[in-house]
C-alpha cells in the first residue's frame, strides 16, 4: 500500500476516534481557553504594548496547548499494543508518522483558531503589518512544534513518567522556532521590523526536523 | 512411508537478554510446516519471548532464526499472523471498522472479506458495539480475525483462551484445529494444554529460557 | 588502569595549577574590567571543551545508529555527561563575570543563550537516558543526540539575529586578543582538555565495566545446567 493511501486511511481512522470520543478535543479547547485568561489576568498591558507582547504570549499558550494534545498522541495505540501490530506488518512507519503529525497539526490549528479571537479581543490587538501574514506564520510554527512533538511523543512512550518526558526534549530543541515564530508574530503586529527573516528561519527548521523525524521515526519504532 | 515434514521454522541457538535477565538461553528447535505447536511451560519460562523473537518484534542478542528459508524476518512479516494477550484493537472502533484498518496495513481493501473473517470466528459483522465494550472471549476472537486478515502462512497466538469463557475457548481450539488443516502452521502457548489436546500435533516444553524434552522434565 | 590513573591525575593537577597560576598572575591586567576579567580563562575554555565533547557525542550517536555497537554508546553517554559539566562551568562562570562588570546577572549574548541551549538539550538527553527503561536507550538517545546537533546551528543563527534586535553586552568580547592573553587562554584550555580526558576515560572505564558485568551476568547462567 502506497505511503499515501496508508497516511489518509490512518487520518480517517483518528478523526473517526477523536468524533467519537470528543472529550480530549473539549478538554484541550477548555485548557486554552484557560490559559488565554490567565495570561490576560496576568500580563494587562495597554494597546501600545500589548503590540509586542502579545507574540510571545500567545505562542507560549499555543505551546503548552500543544504539549496537552501531544501527550496523547499514541495513548490509543499504546493502550493495547497496537504498535505491536503495526511494527509485524509491511506497512511504511512513516505512513503512520505522517498521519500523526497531520493529524496532531489539524488538532492545535483548530485550538489556535478557536482562541486566537479569544486573544485579540482581551488585548485589544490590532496589526500595524499585513495581518494576512500571520497565517503562514502560524502554519510553519505549528507544524514545527507538532512534527518534533508526535516524534518525542514516541520517544517518550518508552520511558517512565511519560508525560514530562515529552516537554522536557521538545522545549529545548524547539528554542529556534520559538524565537522565529514570536519575532515573525511581532514582526507583523507592530511592523517595526521585517519578519521575512524569521519567516526563513522557520521554513528552513520545519524542513530540516521533518526530513530527521521521517528518516528516524522507524528506528524509535523498532527499539526494543 | 509419511514423506518427511518440511521444516519452516529454525531457532539456532538463540540467546536473548534483557540487560541482566535471560529469557531464552541457547534455544535450538526445528518446526515443520503445516503442524500444530502447544508450547508449554510454567510463567517466565520464555514462551512469549520465544514468539515475539518470531515475530521480529525482538531482535535476538545471540543466534539465528529462519522461518521460510530467510534469516532476514523482515522480508517474510507478511507471512505471520501474531496474537497475544493485549487485543492490538481499537477499542472505540467496531468490529468492522478495525478489520479493515488492520486490511488496509496490508494492502487489503475488500470489504467483504473482513465481514467473513468476523463471521468465521463466530462473530457478528453488522455489530456496531464499539470492541471496548467485548467480553473477553469476543475480543480474542476479533484478535484471531486480525491475526488472519492476510491469510497467514503461519499463526503465533500467545495464549488465546486466557480469561476466556469455556465455550468460545472450545470454539477457539476447534477454529485453530480447521486452521491447521488448511496448511497453516500454528504455534500456541497457552496453560491449557487439555483444550489442544485434541488438535495438537506436538507440545514444545519450556523451563527457564530452554527447550526441555519430555525425558527432562520428569 | 589502575597505576597510570594516579599518575596522569596528579600531572592534571599541576598542569592545571600551573594555568591558574598563569591566569591569575601572570597574564596582564585587562584595561577596561581589571582583575575580574580573568575568569575568562575559565570561561572560554570550558566553552570549547564542552562543544568538543557535544560534537564527539554526536559523532559517536550517529556512528551508534549504524552500526550498534556498545562501546560506542558509552562514548557517546560518557561524553555528554563529561560535556554537561563543562556546559555548568560556563553557565556559571558567565554570570559570575557579567556582574560586576555589567552589574546584572546574565545577558542574552549569542554565546551564553546559545550554551544555556545547548545545556537544556544535553540535560534532557542525559535525563532521557535515566528514564527510558530496557535495552532500548541507546537507541532512542542516539535519536535524541542526533536532533539536539541539528538544532546548534539553528540555535546559533536565531539567537543571533534576535541578539541584534535586542543588543546586550557580549561577554568575551570581540575583536583581537593581546598574543600573551592568547597564550594564557591557550594553556589554560590544554589543561582543561586534561581534566576533560582523565574524567572522561574514568566515565568511560564505569560503563564499559557496567556493560561487561551485565553480559557476564548472562553468559554465567548459560552456563548453569538446570539440576537434573
Amino acid at each position: 500500500m502506497s505511503v499515501l493511501r496508508l497516511t489518509t486511511a490512518t487520518l480517517a481512522k483518528d478523526f473517526r476516534l477523536e468524533w467519537r470520543s470528543k472529550d480530549a478535543l473539549n478538554s484541550m479547547l477548555f485548557f486554552a481557553l484557560l490559559v488565554v485568561v490567565i495570561f490576560s489576568f496576568s500580563f494587562d498591558p495597554n494597546a501600545e504594548e500589548s503590540r509586542r507582547i502579545a507574540g510571545g504570549l500567545i505562542w507560549v499558550a499555543f505551546l503548552f496547548s500543544s504539549v496537552v494534545a501531544l501527550n496523547q498522541t499514541w495513548a490509543r495505540e499504546v493502550r493495547n499494543q497496537v504498535l505491536d501490530a503495526y511494527r509485524i506488518s509491511p506497512a511504511p512507519s512513516n505512513a503512520l508518522f505522517l498521519a500523526k503529525v497531520i493529524g496532531n497539526f489539524l488538532f492545535v490549528a483548530l485550538i489556535e483558531l478557536l482562541t486566537t479571537p479569544l486573544f485579540i479581543a482581551f488585548y485589544k490587538l490590532r496589526a500595524v503589518g499585513p495581518a494576512w501574514q500571520l497565517f503562514p506564520v502560524a502554519a510553519l510554527g505549528t507544524w514545527a512544534l507538532v512534527v518534533n512533538g508526535t516524534f518525542f511523543a514516541a520517544v517518550s512512550i518508552r520511558t517512565r513518567s511519560r508525560e514530562i518526558m515529552l516537554p522536557l526534549l521538545l522545549f529545548p530543541i524547539s528554542i529556534p522556532a520559538i524565537i522565529a515564530m514570536v519575532s515573525a508574530t511581532t514582526a507583523i503586529l507592530t511592523a517595526e521590523y521585517s519578519a521575512r527573516f524569521w519567516v526563513v528561519l522557520l521554513l528552513t527548521y520545519d524542513v530540516i526536523f521533518t526530513v530527521a523525524c521521517l528518516l528516524l521515526f522507524e528506528t524509535v519504532l523498532n527499539a526494543e | 512411508m509419511a514423506a518427511p515434514a518440511h521444516t519452516i521454522i529454525t531457532f539456532n541457538n538463540v540467546v536473548k537478554q534483557f540487560g541482566r535477565f535471560i529469557a531464552l538461553r541457547g534455544v535450538s528447535l526445528d518446526l515443520s510446516a503445516g503442524k500444530l505447536y502447544a508450547i508449554l511451560g510454567e510463567n517466565g519460562a520464555g514462551k512469549t519471548t520465544l514468539l515475539r523473537v518470531l515475530a521480529g518484534l525482538a531482535q535476538p542478542t545471540r543466534g539465528t532464526v529462519s522461518m521460510l528459508g530467510t534469516s532476514d524476518l523482515r522480508t517474510v512479516t507478511r507471512e505471520i499472523g501474531y496474537m497475544a494477550h493485549p487485543s492490538m484493537l481499537y477499542d472505540e472502533l467496531s468490529a468492522r471498522e478495525n478489520l479493515h484498518y488492520f486490511a488496509a496495513l496490508y494492502g487489503i481493501s475488500k470489504e467483504d472479506r473482513c465481514a467473513s473473517l468476523i463471521q468465521t470466528v463466530g462473530l457478528d459483522p453488522a455489530l456496531s458495539r464499539p470492541v471496548g465494550q467485548y467480553s473477553q472471549g469476543m475480543r480474542q476472537r476479533l484478535s484471531l480475525a486480525r491475526a488472519l486478515i492476510h491469510d497467514p502462512k503461519i499463526l503465533l497466538l500467545d495464549e488465546p483462551f486466557s480469561n476466556v469463557d469455556v465455550r468460545s475457548a472450545r470454539e477457539i481450539a476447534s477454529l485453530l484445529g480447521q486452521l491447521r488443516d488448511s496448511g497453516k502452521t500454528l504455534l500456541v502457548i497457552t496453560h491449557q494444554s487439555d483444550l489442544l489436546a485434541e488438535v495438537a500435533n506436538d507440545q514444545v516444553w519450556m523451563e527457564r529460557g530452554r527447550i526441555v524434552t519430555p525425558e527432562e522434565r520428569e | 588502569m589502575k597505576r597510570i590513573f594516579p599518575i596522569l591525575a596528579v600531572l592534571t593537577g599541576a598542569f592545571l595549577s600551573y594555568a591558574l597560576y598563569l591566569a591569575l598572575l601572570v597574564a596582564p591586567t585587562e584595561q577596561t574590567m581589571g582583575d575580574v576579567q580573568r575568569i575568562f580563562y575559565y570561561h572560554v575554555p570550558s566553552a570549547w571543551t564542552a562543544f568538543l565533547l557535544f560534537a564527539i557525542n554526536f559523532v559517536a550517536s550517529v556512528v551508534y545508529l549504524v552500526r550498534r555497537n556498545p562501546a560506542v554508546d558509552a562514548i557517546a553517554v560518557t561524553s555528554a555527561e563529561v560535556g554537561v559539566v563543562f556546559c555548568t562551568i560556563v553557565l556559571i562562570t558567565g554570570p559570575l563575570w557579567a556582574r560586576p562588570v555589567w552589574g546584572i546577572w546574565w545577558t542574552w549574548d549569542i554565546r551564553l543563550t546559545s550554551t544555556l541551549v545547548l545545556w537544556l538539550m544535553y540535560v534532557a538527553y542525559l535525563i532521557l537516558r535515566r528514564f527510558s527503561t530496557g535495552g532500548q536507550t541507546p537507541v532512542i538517545a542516539a535519536t535524541v543526540a542526533v536532533f539536539a546537533a541539528l538544532d546548534v546551528p539553528l540555535v546559533y543563527f536565531s539567537i543571533r539575529l534576535f541578539r541584534t534586535q535586542h543588543p546586550q553586552p557580549v561577554i568575551g568580547g570581540g575583536g583581537s586578543i593581546d598574543p600573551r592573553m592568547l597564550h594564557v587562554l591557550l594553556m589554560n584550555w590544554y589543561a582543561f582538555l586534561c581534566l576533560a580526558a582523565l574524567m572522561f576515560w574514568s566515565r568511560y572505564r564505569l560503563e564499559i565495566l557496567q556493560q561487561q558485568l551485565d553480559e557476564a551476568e548472562g553468559l554465567e547462567s548459560l552456563e548453569m545446567r538446570s539440576p537434573r
